[in-house]
């Protein structure tokens, strides 16, 4: 049975699409057929966190308006043959897409994979509503800072009301992702702590990423960090938050780099 | 500081109302002499009383809209707001666009009905009592109300949330947006949360903002009342 996912968050620069990629990538590992759908029409970026811009031929906008057919725009990512990308426009703007089509697709997409990951642009508009819409599930993607938690607050209201399955008066599984966590900043105030955030959010925790250079330097690399150093701390905790969302229970703890002798004896560096 | 020399608030007073709202259908010469009919038989229903006109199924000119208004009120029902037109639509003088309206019950239709029989001059209708109470966290953005009483919040109110009561407002949960009891002016309405961080209070139009909430209240249970022109606000534990 197929399942829609949809990253979303409200604000921007949270990290829903290194989510997107990191978890596509690690479910896909796990032999799941995956595919990530980029619904960021006019600022795309999947395509480059997983390394395939360059073969962008067609795109969604282009199989909504039935301009190509979905097999002609979905790239096979060259690494995992079970993970697939079906990239946004970089040219055309949100208003390109149509209720219709996006349903059309998203029906088709649910033949033929296991998970769908849908990629929100930010914001509470069309583009972020229309990529809810038709979600069965949503992983909601938050830093632990207060205007990232007050904007997920807002989005996960807009999840019970403007989603297929909440109009039917259905409920939709909804998971907390926090992001760009820093342990040492958190315990010294500077940061909400994981419980401030599931307090103020009250929803179950899919995982805690934390923050890491690892990320950065797998997107400049176009390899998702899954993939780019398995071993690297938010590379592992993308791999348990993807068995978490395949119904595994584990508990969460936040992954830390292995640290050398120096780091330990004087903390970490400044960033 | 004397008591006197503090600055009095401005009074912001929410309050609801119950409309009837009139749905034209096209055509509309038939539509009024239907609707000529329906005066005939009841003369004085909508006298005094205020109406909605809902155009969502007629597609209307801004002209044919004032004339429309005109005939309506040659017919002694006076217009306070429209429905279902964008507000480019209206000329300059035509009543303001309204939104969210929702259907009222049967019952309080029936009532108003049945009062516009008995007393043509109106009278304020009595509010129905009825606590709403919500089970899920109220999220930023939304918006909870109740013009029937109370509004009992299982669970917590975010930041950018409301919960609007004519009667108390109680939150079993942290408190962190705002809280508006007494909003059709009841000033025996109170407030209660179980953990105070409220961006505002207010009650029957009196209200204190974080800055004049007093700070050792702050992430604690309290509640509220108004005390006269004051409201006070004491800690529960």
């Amino acid at each position: 049975m197929a399942k829609v996912v949809v990253v979303t968050s409200g604000k921007g620069g949270v990290g829903k699409t290194t989510t997107t990629a990191g978890l596509g990538t690690a479910l896909a590992q796990s032999g799941q057929n995956v595919v990530v759908v980029d619904f960021d029409v006019g600022l795309r970026n999947l395509d480059l966190v997983l390394g395939a811009e360059r073969r962008v031929v067609f795109d969604f906008i282009n199989v909504v308006q039935g301009v190509a057919k979905l097999q002609q725009a979905l790239i096979r990512d060259k690494r995992l043959e079970t993970l697939h990308l079906l990239p946004a426009s970089q040219t055309r703007d949100k208003d390109a897409l149509t209720d219709d089509g996006v349903a059309r697709v998203i029906g088709e997409l649910r033949s033929r994979f296991d998970w769908i990951l849908c990629d929100s642009p930010a914001g509470i508009e069309r583009g972020a509503t229309l990529a809810m819409r038709h979600a069965d599930a949503a992983v909601i993607v938050t830093n632990p800072e207060v205007s990232s938690v007050r904007d997920s607050d807002r989005i996960i209201g807009l999840l019970d009301a403007k989603t297929e399955r909440a109009e039917r008066g259905e409920k939709i599984d909804k998971h907390i992702l926090i992001t760009r966590f820093d342990p040492n900043r958190a315990a010294r105030g500077e940061m909400l702590n994981i419980s401030d955030v599931l307090e103020i959010l009250s929803l179950p925790l899919l995982g805690i990423i934390p923050e890491s250079e690892e990320v950065l330097r797998a997107s400049n690399l176009g390899t998702p960090v899954v993939l780019n150093n398995p071993a690297s701390a938010a590379a592992r905790a993308y791999l348990e938050a993807a068995r978490r969302l395949m119904g595994e229970e584990l508990n969460v703890t936040v992954p830390s780099e292995k640290r050398g002798l120096f780091n330990k004896l004087f903390g970490r560096r400044a960033a | 500081m004397e008591s006197e020399t503090r600055p009095r608030p401005v009074r912001f007073r929410g309050r609801s109302y119950l409309a009837f709202s009139l749905a034209p259908e096209p055509p509309i010469a038939d539509w009024l002499a239907d609707l000529d009919a329906a005066i005939d038989r009841s003369s004085g229903f909508f006298v005094g009383r205020p109406a909605v006109l809902d155009l969502g199924n007629t597609a209307l000119s801004q002209s044919a809209i004032a004339l429309l208004i005109q005939e309506l009120e040659a017919r002694h029902i006076r217009i306070m707001g429209i429905e279902g037109a964008e507000a480019a639509n209206l000329g300059p003088g035509l009543p303001p666009v309204l939104v969210s309206g929702r259907p009222a019950s049967g019952g309080e239709l029936a009532r108003v009905a049945q009062e516009a029989q008995d007393k043509p001059a109106s009278k304020p209708a009595e509010q129905q009592s009825g606590s709403l109470v919500v089970d899920t966290p109220v999220r930023s953005g939304q918006t909870i109300y109740n013009s029937a009483g109370d509004v009992v919040v299982v669970g917590s109110v975010a930041w950018g949330a409301e919960v609007v009561a004519s009667g108390s407002v109680h939150i079993y949960g942290v408190l962190r947006g705002r809280a508006l009891a007494g909003a059709t002016g009841n000033t025996k309405a109170r407030i209660f949360c179980r953990k105070l961080e409220a961006e505002l209070l207010a009650i029957a139009g009196y209200y204190r903002t974080v800055d004049d909430i007093e700070s050792n209240l702050r992430n604690r249970p309290v509640q509220a009342w108004l005390d006269g022109n004051a409201m006070l606000i004491a800690a529960l534990d």
